[in-house]
């Protein structure tokens, strides 16, 4: 089954809402917490990324039998060294980012560190798509 | 399976109205034909459904005084909140020895109880071997809710007994040291102020059976009290200091856990926020968090009388009044839990994920019907929450209102037709 999201940009009282939703369809799913818990720290910090610097996007999340796999697209500005935005500690964000508790450079990390695969398609000023994935 | 429950409904002062659906952390209340109905799986006993309901029909099991009877020696376990029911330049003593006049043969303060639980748990964090941030096993509704929704935190649960348990425990044995009675004659009563304790005592989670025989509402032992306190002529019974004593209020029990990085977190809604965050690794580095259902902490029980905050503040200034004492002869294993708590998640739609898929699937569509305005008239919380009670068979969409007006429009619509059709026959 799907579900798809719009993630609006820079609307950070919304943050949160799309993993919040998916983490609850999968509960009631009956997924195994420790997959829930996993998926929903990769996919909060995707969507943050979506919104800090993608300016906001979609997201598609889709469940089989097999795996959980979730796209965030944005047409923002793309990653111009993915290596080094892979490096945990490393952000682009600005200080108005910062001061709000964002923007620590472990997003890209942690979205790896806690999925079974994922993927970065990005091209400067063509935007970034980020697929995760968690077998199950 | 069978649940027990303390909170209950008196299905005669139901009005039906929905107060108390829209309320409940758990979404464990429906109206059905003009009354509230807990689905048993779902409730944690917090008591919000208790302290919303205008027309007083949400209430709590508690015992009677009359349970006293079947013991040859009962003790009272008066709750440190309970302190924070009167005027705050009564003294402890003078409640505690109102206990003796109403008719215990002895009084133990919880309060002190909770001290040993603060001192096993700076031994437990202090040796480390606890998964952070740790969280507080103090309040049996939080830990039902985290046992229902946030399964993955069991292990952060810090696997020490309650205040309560541990005030039982020593109340038993000091009682059976000094009067010789066996263990199974001796009453031990907890002085509750909410009703998730007392399903906590019936059903308790972290131990085989619980220590204390029965549990007492506050405002019900308050009724018996109050006449008397103020004449009462005291005996220095009470035994603990400003730690125990600060346990009645939200940050009580952090203060006692001598780490520096601590969060205190109150009301249920509160709660779940935090448990979310918690969830998604954003509190990791915090060392230990305390988390009350109710707004003050304890104080906040739906048996209380006073405004939380005011008896809050009560205790308060009762704890500045007495030192610190530090529990004499602890013993960590001796607080332990006797059994560990496994999840037992509610929100499943089904046991197999093909089916549980689509029933979601099912629900999104019904839910794209509803109005999504969440008025409660149907008799559940929300439109997702109708949505789901429909895919679980528990619900139609014509019990919306607005999904029901519709409906007889189209059927006019059709009578309509038809009676065209046939007036031209």
């Amino acid at each position: 089954m799907r579900k798809h999201y719009t993630i609006s940009g820079e609307d950070f009282s919304a943050a949160g809402e799309a993993s919040s939703d998916f983490k609850a369809v999968l509960k009631k799913l009956g997924i195994d917490p420790t997959v829930i818990r996993r998926i929903s720290i990769a996919m909060y910090e995707a969507e943050i990324n979506t919104i800090i610097h993608g300016g906001g996007g979609e997201c598609d999340a889709e469940i089989s039998g097999k795996s959980i796999c979730v796209t965030f697209r944005d047409n923002g500005p793309g990653i111009p060294d993915v290596n080094l935005a892979m490096q945990e500690g490393w952000s682009t964000a600005g200080e108005h980012i910062r001061e709000l508790g964002f923007g620590a450079g472990m997003g890209l990390p942690n979205m790896k560190k806690y999925t079974d695969d994922m993927t970065i398609d990005t091209a400067p000023g063509q935007g970034t798509t980020i697929t995760l994935i968690i077998n199950l | 399976m069978t649940y027990f429950h303390s909170v209950i409904l008196d299905r005669d002062k139901c009005h039906g109205c929905t107060n108390c659906i829209s309320h409940c952390p758990t979404e464990a209340i429906r109206v059905k034909n003009g009354k509230a109905k807990i689905i048993k799986e779902r409730c944690i006993d917090c008591g919000e459904c208790i302290k919303v309901c205008q027309a007083h029909a949400k209430k709590a099991a508690a015992d009677s005084f009359d349970m006293l009877n079947q013991f040859d020696y009962n003790i009272a376990l008066p709750a440190p909140s309970f302190y924070g029911q009167f005027r705050n330049d009564l003294s402890v003593n003078k409640i505690l020895t109102a206990f003796i006049k109403i008719g215990f043969d002895d009084v133990f303060e919880v309060a002190r109880g909770a001290e040993y639980i603060s001192a096993a748990t700076r031994r437990l964090l202090m040796e480390g071997n606890l998964k952070k941030p740790v969280i507080s096993s103090a309040c049996p509704a939080v830990l039902r809710l985290i046992r229902e929704r946030f399964p993955n935190l069991l292990p952060n649960i810090l696997p020490l007994v309650s205040p309560m348990e541990a005030a039982a425990m020593l109340a038993r044995k000091q009682a059976h040291e000094k009067t010789g009675i066996p263990d199974e004659r001796i009453g031990v009563f907890f002085i509750t102020p909410c009703p998730a304790k007392v399903t906590s005592i019936k059903v308790p989670l972290t131990l085989e059976k619980s220590n204390v025989s029965g549990a007492i509402a506050a405002k019900d032992a308050f009724g018996r009290i109050r006449p008397i306190v103020e004449t009462v002529e005291e005996q220095p019974l009470g035994v603990s200091g400003r730690e125990g004593i600060s346990w009645a209020r939200s940050g009580g029990e952090c203060k006692g856990t001598g780490v520096e990085d601590y969060m205190a977190v109150d009301g249920i809604h509160n709660v779940i926020t935090v448990l979310e965050e918690i969830e998604y690794g954003k509190v990791n580095t915090v060392e230990f968090i305390e988390l009350s259902a109710c707004t003050s902490g304890c104080s906040g029980g739906a048996l209380n009388i006073t405004n939380p905050f005011l008896a809050a503040r009560r205790t308060t200034q009762q704890s500045k009044k007495t030192e610190l004492k530090e529990p004499e002869n602890l013993n960590v294993d001796s607080l332990a839990w006797q059994k560990t708590v496994t999840g037992k998640p509610t929100a499943m739609l089904d046991d197999d994920l093909e089916e549980a898929m689509r029933k979601m699937e099912q629900m999104d569509e019904i839910f794209e019907r509803l109005p999504k305005i969440d008025c409660g008239s149907c008799g559940a919380p929300t439109c997702k929450a109708l949505a789901e009670d429909i895919v679980r068979g528990f619900g139609s969409e014509t019990d919306c209102i607005f999904r029901m007006r519709e409906r007889i429009g189209e059927l006019a619509r059709e009578l309509y037709e038809m009676k065209k059709r046939n007036g031209k026959e």
